[in-house]
């Protein structure tokens, strides 16, 4: 029997970075907020000290910092076909854990979508027809525009205090900025990073063969910021030590160094670690939800009542928790019925190595962050003609290599030996003089019909509660996409002088041991009408008015770009919804 | 007839005194020039009571219970424990008279008559003005009474005998309500009377004799205390606020930063419950005053001149490689830090104080920075006790408080090394 807690206004699921921004935004609205995370509580100084923070074998290869599969995992399988198997160690994607979530080990870069990647099924349907798309493509609009979101991205990047370089200020293009970036309401609140030579020479490569290289948005500082909530952040050390890893600095924007210190100062918030939400409830009609239940480390139950719930977990466990909670219908790949596990993505990623001759060159790749890099945006999204090309979708192509950590950075032309002195020698030869852009092609993923997430018939966790099950693969149009972009960059390798070239282009099929991202999307997407979307455009449940689905979860299909900053958009778009509309007049936001 | 806050001059109040006297001479106790129940006269007290930061000591943090004593105050004869001072009538100070409430406050004397120890800053607080002892008096009153006994002295033999404080104030009590000093402004004397009396900061940061009592000769030129060295606060440039605008001292006491370094230590808690809670009128008045006071620099010959180092160059460049390695990430390659984050090494009061008890503190422990409304952050500090050896801190400190123009004594291993054992003996 669950012990009953003391009434909340609201009780939100999960304290990263979606929990973190609703928490602050309503408390400022004088709610009183409890936020319920699973994981430990996280400090710099106490967690990722500078003085062991930068422990490759620690955080990157042995996981510190994510989440524990033996509390929670997941199952995956390619197709329906197959039987899913628990993922026993994080491969394609780390699963954050604890106070901060994903933002404590993320890159930072921080990027916004394209207008019309809001708008896409119209948009492409509109330019190329609807037979261009593929038939078992899933993908459709956000339910906003734009100009809607547009100030929320500002908000966020405020937040942090992003360092970038406009590209298209008020419709006005900015020369050294993204030439196909929507109008922004003001500049980046702090000027670039500083580049590397390897990324600097991308971008000269680059602007040879007639593109137009900007410098990644980062939340890896440039320059010392204090943002709109006081909490000051510290300039970059370019350490090259950000994903996976804490920032010891606090020089990277996270949930700790721009949020959690004036959250934590209000009276009216209260945070409980440790303790596993296991269900949100909701009462006879099934239309409303009373709280959520929850469970500590000691195995107590408590019932946490409350009048609103904000479901900020990760995108696979908001969509879990739908699932276990019996909110929404579950999607049925067969019938295309049902929106809860619907249109789940991930990333295309891809790369190629550069060998360069390592007498003419030395790129020092240990000095780097997170979200430094030179990019270019010509083949994102729809910035360029696919009529010709014969796929939809697209990625932003840079050199971003973020870091030149001993354990990893061990890249060697192809015909040197897996071990031995040769090896160690060509490591040796070519450590400084590699182009090594892990995430070179960020490429889209669309959504597909059977590309989806449900309950797991047979894995279950501590509590006896099934396991969300992925299924997904790769589609010939996202292969297609990544071979384009993987030849594109290529080139840009040659214009830089390069002497060897090796393309790593995405292959089918999808492997969940192969690190790509962790920018898993989609489950509860967000929609304009409730029969293709689990959430109105304020990310509001079309089941239960008083329970609001934040984070990637609500994306119906995924852009060529990192996710974070359309997250962080999103939070505090929905927050804008809560405070403005729904507690004025609690209800459905949105009439379908 | 009432002055620009609403109180009556001295001796207009002595005319009405005696009115009401003569009218209802039973109720001479209650009555006074001063409604206890008004509004501004509580809120006042309030302020007053923050100002002389009597939550410090008399609230137990975490118990939820304001002013119900219980907290433990460390000196160096022995521990006391803060008394309840809630309108408790039995076990708090609700059956206490005004006067005996003044004259605990002012002079150091308890209800019966039996003298307080001077962990209780009476010394200080006497030069509180009787109308701003009654404003916190009416303050109290109105906070929630709590039954709770608390037996405060805990002191050994003979120090346990009360009578033995009255030799004490003998020699070094001088009771008086504060003086304002006619040649100087109202600022500088509000500030005075802020710092020399409810703000009592020589309780800590004024060296002692070896009975407890303040070094006269020595005032806030910086003293040991719970593991931690309260710096001096005079004007002088290295080891105090000199090189320190007014404005500056009173953002550090406000915001808890000044874009030069960041609040910590005993510190953070004196301006958590205290000093950020003042009005910028008043901690600009304090900054004003501690900006006259002129250390010993004031005096000596050796006025604005550079303590000569006696680091050896084998120390100075061992450290800078320590420095670089272990500091630099934050505090900089030039020593100045990151404004409102990562404290300035570059020639601040706290790398070169003479007694290095903080550097070794907050390098072996690490440290957290106080939030204040204006600058949330709470920096932090980790600590390297696990990462330096005793010689490792030692040559490091030598080094930041000798370079970029710092100039300090050397610190030995064997300091180092006692504040790692004195250090794993305190849970704070």
């Amino acid at each position: 029997m669950a012990r009953k807690l003391p009434h909340k206004d609201v009780a939100i699921i999960g304290l990263g970075w979606t929990g973190s921004i609703l928490a602050n935004e309503l408390t400022d609205a004088g709610l009183d907020v409890v936020a319920i995370e699973r994981g430990p509580w996280r400090d710099t100084a106490t967690d990722f000290a500078i003085s062991y923070a930068q422990d490759e074998l620690r955080y990157r290869i042995r996981h510190e910092l994510f989440l524990r599969n033996s509390q929670m995992s997941v199952t995956f399988r390619n197709n329906a076909g197959q039987t899913a198997l628990p993922v026993r160690t994080w491969g394609a994607f780390m699963l954050g854990n604890g106070v901060g979530g994903a933002g404590v080990h993320w890159n930072a870069e921080t990027w916004r979508f394209l207008p019309t990647d809001f708008t896409l099924k119209s948009h492409l349907t509109q330019r190329y027809g609807a037979n261009f798309l593929p038939a078992d493509m899933t993908i459709q609009d956000w339910g906003i525009t734009w100009n809607e979101i547009e100030p929320y991205y500002d908000e966020f990047e405020y937040l942090c205090g992003t360092s970038g370089q406009a590209g298209n200020l008020s419709g006005e293009l900015q020369s050294g900025g993204n030439p196909f970036e929507g109008p922004r309401s003001r500049p980046y609140p702090t000027p670039p990073q500083k580049q590397g030579y390897g990324h600097t020479l991308f971008a000269q490569g680059a602007a040879k063969l007639g593109y137009k290289p900007f410098p990644q948005p980062s939340g890896n500082l440039s320059r010392a910021y204090t943002n709109p909530l006081g909490v000051t952040l510290a300039p970059c050390t370019y350490c090259g030590f950000c994903e996976w890893f804490g920032c010891a600095n606090n020089s990277k924007a996270t949930p700790q160094t721009t949020v959690l210190p004036a959250l934590l100062r209000k009276t009216n918030f209260e945070a409980r670690t440790e303790c596993e939400v296991t269900r949100i409830n909701l009462d006879n009609t099934g239309k409303r939800a009373t709280g959520v239940t929850f469970v500590d480390s000691s195995g107590e139950e408590y019932e946490q009542p409350a009048d609103i719930v904000l479901l900020c977990a990760f995108s696979l466990f908001n969509v879990q928790l739908l699932l276990l909670s019996g909110i929404g219908a579950a999607y049925d790949p067969a019938t295309g019925q049902g929106q809860i596990g619907r249109n789940f993505t991930h990333q295309t990623m891809s790369s190629a190595l550069g060998f360069f001759d390592k007498d003419k060159y030395n790129f020092n790749p240990f000095v780097a962050s997170g979200a430094i890099g030179m990019i270019i945006d010509e083949f994102n999204g729809d910035n360029f003609d696919h009529g010709p090309v014969g796929f939809v979708g697209g990625g932003y192509i840079g050199q971003v290599q973020t870091n030149g950590r001993p354990i990893e950075s061990t890249a060697v032309p192809p015909g040197t030996p897996a071990w031995g002195s040769k090896w160690k020698a060509a490591i040796k030869d070519n450590y400084l003089s590699t182009i090594n852009s892990g995430g070179a092609c960020h490429g889209s993923m669309y959504s597909y019909r059977d590309n989806y997430l449900s309950l797991d018939p047979t894995y279950k966790d501590r509590f006896g509660r099934p396991l969300v099950r992925i299924t997904i693969d790769f589609h010939d149009n996202e292969i297609k996409m990544s071979n384009f972009l993987t030849d594109k960059y290529a080139e840009i390798l040659q214009a830089m002088g390069a002497k060897q070239i090796v393309k790593k282009p995405r292959k089918a099929p999808y492997d969940v041991t192969q690190y790509q991202t962790s920018h898993l999307n989609g489950g509860a997407i967000m929609g304009d009408n409730p029969g293709n979307s689990a959430v109105n455009r304020y990310l509001q449940s079309w089941d239960v008015a008083n329970l609001f689905v934040v984070g990637a979860s609500a994306f119906p299909q995924n852009a060529g770009y990192n996710p974070t900053g359309t997250v962080g958009a999103l939070a505090f778009w929905a927050a804008d919804a809560i405070r403005s509309q729904y507690l004025k007049n609690p209800g459905p936001l949105v009439h379908a | 007839m009432r002055d620009a806050h609403g109180h009556f001059p001295t001796v207009t109040r002595a005319l009405l005194l005696g009115a009401v006297f003569a009218l209802w001479p039973l109720a001479a106790q209650a009555a006074g020039a001063i409604d206890k129940q008004d509004f501004n006269q509580i809120e006042r007290g309030h302020y007053l009571a923050i100002a002389g930061d009597c939550a410090a000591c008399h609230t137990l943090p975490g118990s939820g219970h304001d002013y119900a004593g219980g907290r433990v105050i460390e000196t160096p004869f022995g521990h006391l424990v803060a008394p309840n001072i809630t309108p408790d009538p039995t076990t708090g100070i609700g059956a206490w008279t005004d006067d005996e409430f003044v004259n605990a406050l002012t002079k150091g004397t308890g209800r019966h008559g039996d003298r307080l120890y001077p962990a209780m800053p009476y010394t200080y607080y006497t030069k509180v003005t009787r109308d701003d002892a009654l404003a916190i008096r009416a303050y109290l009153n109105t906070v929630p009474a709590v039954h709770h006994p608390v037996k405060s002295d805990q002191l050994p033999f003979p120090l346990d005998m009360r009578i033995s404080m009255a030799a004490w104030d003998e020699l070094f009590f001088k009771p008086g309500e504060f003086r304002p000093d006619p040649h100087k402004s109202a600022q500088w004397n509000r500030g005075a009377y802020l710092t020399e009396g409810l703000g009592h900061c020589g309780m800590c940061h004024t060296p002692k004799n070896f009975l407890g009592a303040d070094d006269a000769g020595k005032t806030f030129q910086g003293y040991a205390l719970q593991g931690w060295f309260a710096p001096d606060i005079t004007n002088d440039p290295r080891r105090g606020v000199g090189s320190w605008s007014v404005d500056q001292i009173a953002a550090y006491l406000k915001n808890g930063q000044n874009g030069v370094t960041v609040g910590n230590g005993l510190m953070a808690e004196t301006i958590h419950l205290s000093t950020s809670h003042l009005s910028d009128d008043d901690v600009k008045a304090i900054a004003v005053y501690l900006k006259d006071r002129p250390g010993d620099a004031g005096k000596q010959e050796a006025k604005a001149q550079p303590a000569v180092s006696n680091a050896d160059q084998a120390t100075m460049s061992a450290g800078a490689q320590i420095y670089a390695d272990e500091c630099s990430g934050c505090h900089a390659p030039d020593a100045k830090g990151v404004a409102g984050l990562f404290p300035s090494l570059h020639g601040t009061p706290f790398v070169q104080q003479t007694d290095p008890t903080n550097l070794i503190h907050v390098v072996l422990r690490g440290a957290l920075g106080v939030a204040t409304k204006a600058a949330p952050t709470a920096p932090e500090m980790p600590a390297f006790a696990w990462v330096l050896d005793d010689d490792q801190v030692a040559t490091l400190l030598t080094y930041i408080r000798n370079s970029w123009g710092n100039a300090a004594p050397t610190v030995s291993a064997d300091r180092v090394s006692k504040e790692r054992a004195a250090l794993t003996e305190r849970s704070d």
